[in-house]
């Protein structure tokens, strides 16, 4: 029963990932994607999706899907019927269900973010019925397929497991609250497994949004560079599997890293602007520190939620650096958005599984294109690929709307 | 473990701008009248349930943030305003730290069409004002920023059954004790593209909007005198559990019926799609009420509304509880019981309303 609760443990059981599968432009899988972030690899290039030939901005990093996805239990029928975001979901869910190795049940929570969902489907929706009324083939299908519940069942269908799905659309920061609502159902005694991502696709609609906004960079995207001047999209999926320690210990399964906090606020101030102070940024690193028992002097790396905008990164940048105090002056911190852009409900999923990457092997994503520091910046950029000794790393995702989550890893050794 | 109560409920629905007369149009129990919505390409209009403009403006529409906001925006306002309302007035509560969960299925669909419509015309013209309304989040956004003291926030989507979803989640932040009260919004606009969406699914719906709240708290001197008793697990629908199967799950976990008590179902007037759930309660012989059958087909604000209409029949001491079965249309199954705090058997069925509560 979702209610009454489950009582709450008298001590949270520790929350670990055994699972993790990526999707961006710089490839398909952990192993692609550690050797691109490595070192800083940008993975732009002109759109082909749609026409971009009058928006202001011409380039994202967009996903090169296979023409067949690997074998699953999913039917021609259903795979015809995914589109780009549900194909990168699957995916992703894949490769972290493999690495994890779990034996598929019935009630598996999945929870998801998304902006998103099918958006491109409901885009052909719209199309059709605007141009050819009459034609009424494949609109039922679409109307369906483009629900985020419906890509979601897909995942278990493919996998061959179910359970309660959730889908959190808190705008930007959808991936990671997916990943911090996993967190809580297991620290609540909820689930004692979870499956939880984030993925979104490009779209025309949500790439001209954006470049309405003139949000969109120009040039190249910079995240706390003093010239920035805007974000760049790109799209991708990014899925892993967390459980309890006990859990993962009893099936002596390998362990990716540990999720040791979380935070998450709201931050009223504006639609789409953060307060200029990042007040709310800054209490959301706290209560992720908080909850994690750490202190910034413990955090080895921050992945910034960095889109490379004017008001995001000050903004952001004034909190770092409010919460890391004098930790700040050494703490290296960066965006991955400078090489797979912003994946708007993917993006704090993906972003983990870089953390994951981080803590496994050692090294600090680069921004190689990062030049002269935002004058808010009090803490170093991370720009160049290096190696180093990373055993707490904090993420940080925020979205239109003003939800921020924050997330803390530690490195499993 | 803490007990849960609702501590007030507001409804933006075709029948206006409250939970009063919402109850009106229940008790009346004759469907709503629909409204033309041509379509693009199409000489012969749909057919929908639209909310009506308020006979006042609503004074909240004055606030900064809400002066561009899409209609689903102005219902989530309302709604939850309406849900708020008592415990705003209590001193007690005046400090009170609040989390939103707004659930949504279709979401900001006018500003998304507006938006892509003007980006397929010329993307360089396209309005950055509309953008940002297009959002799921954008509804839950400017209601916290109305509200104040909001604490935490999730827009969650899904089909309808996942507002339960949101009340159950609201209940672990309440247990958690990260926040004193929680607004629980299902909500909904509409437009001529969710109207020919829901055609191609479901020729006998007739699309409608609005929205429902729930205010939950833990301490019972809020309340309305109207407690959570359950929430069954998500019955997903998958390949080895169809809908109907989905919606037997949640009905066997609702377990036995008190005497007297209400089923607050989703029943339209759609034969193919309601079967699945008249059969998992073809044992029914209590009273019930479908405020789909008045209303129309609200999607999540639908759902909304049946929790709704069931808490506000226990506060009006009309029933001492009420079973909510919601089988959604391509997500899951899923039920709740909400009961009187006092259950005091003496005012089981004393006043059965008519119109569209059926015995």
């Amino acid at each position: 029963m979702l209610f009454p609760l489950t009582p709450l443990p008298d001590t949270p059981p520790r929350v670990v990932i055994t699972g993790a599968g990526i999707v961006t432009a710089l490839g398909l899988g952990w192993k692609l994607n550690a050797a691109g972030f490595r070192v800083g690899r940008r993975a732009f290039r002109p759109v082909e999706l749609f026409d971009v030939s009058r928006q202001r901005a011409k380039i994202a990093a967009q996903v090169d899907l296979p023409k067949t996805l690997p074998p699953s239990h999913l039917s021609q029928r259903q795979l015809g019927r995914l589109d780009r975001a549900g194909k990168m979901l699957v995916l992703a869910a894949q490769e972290a269900w493999q690495q994890a190795g779990w034996e598929a049940a019935d009630n598996l929570p999945l929870v998801l973010g998304t902006t998103a969902g099918g958006m491109t489907l409901g885009e052909a929706y719209y199309r059709q019925a605007l141009r050819q009324p009459a034609r009424q083939r494949q609109q039922a299908t679409r109307a369906i397929y483009y629900q985020p519940p419906v890509q979601a069942r897909l995942v278990f269908d493919a996998l061959g497991f179910s359970g309660p799905i959730t889908i959190i659309s808190n705008a930007c920061a959808s991936g990671g609250n997916a990943l911090g609502h996993a967190w809580d159902l297991i620290r609540t005694g909820q689930a004692e497994r979870v499956v939880a991502g984030g993925y979104d696709a490009l779209g025309e609609m949500v790439f001209s949004g954006f470049d309405s906004l003139q949000a969109l960079s120009p040039t190249v995207c910079r995240p706390f560079d003093a010239a920035r001047d805007g974000l760049a999209l790109g799209e991708g999926a990014a899925v892993v599997n967390l459980e309890t320690l006990e859990s993962a210990r009893r099936r002596g399964a390998e362990i990716l890293g540990e999720l040791i906090g979380y935070g998450t606020s709201i931050d009223g101030h504006h639609l789409t602007q953060p307060h200029p102070q990042g007040s709310t940024t800054l209490s959301v690193m706290k209560q992720a520190c908080a909850t994690a028992g750490v202190t910034p002097g413990e955090i080895d790396y921050l992945n910034a939620h960095g889109t490379g905008t004017a008001l995001n990164d000050s903004s952001e940048a004034l909190a770092i650096s409010e919460w890391a105090g004098q930790r700040a002056a050494t703490l290296p911190v960066s965006s991955t958005k400078a090489s797979i852009g912003h994946l708007l409900g993917g993006a704090g999923a993906v972003e983990a599984v870089v953390c994951l990457m981080a803590l496994r092997e050692q090294w600090l994503p680069p921004e190689i294109e990062f030049e002269t520091p935002d004058p808010a910046c009090k803490f170093p950029i991370v720009h160049q690929p290096q190696d180093a000794r990373v055993n707490v790393v904090l993420s940080n995702s925020f979205g239109f709307g003003g939800v921020n989550a924050t997330l803390i890893f530690r490195r499993w050794a | 473990m803490s007990k849960i109560f609702v501590a007030g409920i507001g409804a933006v629905s075709p029948a206006g701008w409250n939970v009063a007369a919402l109850r009106q149009a229940l008790d009346k129990g004759e469907p709503l009248p629909t409204q033309p919505l041509m379509r693009p390409g199409w000489e012969k209009p749909l057919s929908a349930r639209l909310v009506p403009n308020p006979a006042v403006r609503p004074e909240f529409l004055a606030h900064p943030r809400l002066r561009r906001a899409s209609p689903i925006t102005h219902y989530t306002a309302s709604a939850a305003l309406e849900a708020i309302a008592s415990l705003r007035a209590n001193p007690a509560a005046k400090n009170f730290r609040l989390g939103i969960v707004v659930c949504l299925q279709s979401g900001c669909v006018q500003y998304s069409c507006r938006f892509y419509d003007e980006t397929l015309k010329n993307p360089a013209t396209a309005s950055p004002l509309v953008f940002p309304e297009t959002v799921y989040a954008a509804p839950t956004s400017h209601v916290a920023a109305l509200l104040e003291n909001v604490v935490l926030a999730y827009s969650i989507v899904g089909d309808p059954s996942a507002f339960l979803q949101g009340v159950a989640l609201g209940a672990q932040w309440l247990e958690e004790q990260r926040v004193e009260a929680c607004l629980v919004i299902g909500a909904e606009e509409t437009n001529w593209i969710t109207a020919d969406a829901l055609h191609h699914l479901d020729r006998s719906a007739i699309i409608a909007a609005g929205a429902g709240a729930l205010c939950l708290c833990r301490d019972e001197k809020f309340s309305t005198g109207v407690e959570l008793s359950a929430i069954t697990d998500a019955h997903t629908f998958s390949a080895r559990l169809d809908r109907p199967q989905a919606a037997q799950a949640m009905r066997g976990q609702l377990g036995k019926i008190f005497p007297g008590e209400l089923l607050c179902d989703g029943q339209g007037n759609s034969p193919r799609t309601d079967a699945a759930e008249r059969a998992a309660w073809k044992d029914w012989t209590g009273p019930r009420l479908s405020p789909k059958r008045i209303l129309g087909e609200g999607l999540m604000a639908a759902a909304a509304w049946q929790c709704v209409v069931a808490c506000d029949v226990m506060a009006e001491k009309k029933f001492a509880s009420a079973s909510v079965s919601l089988v959604g249309s391509n997500q899951q199954a899923i039920g709740a019981r909400f009961v009187r705090a006092d259950f005091d058997i003496s005012h089981l069925s004393a006043a059965v309303p008519t119109g569209n509560i059926r015995p």
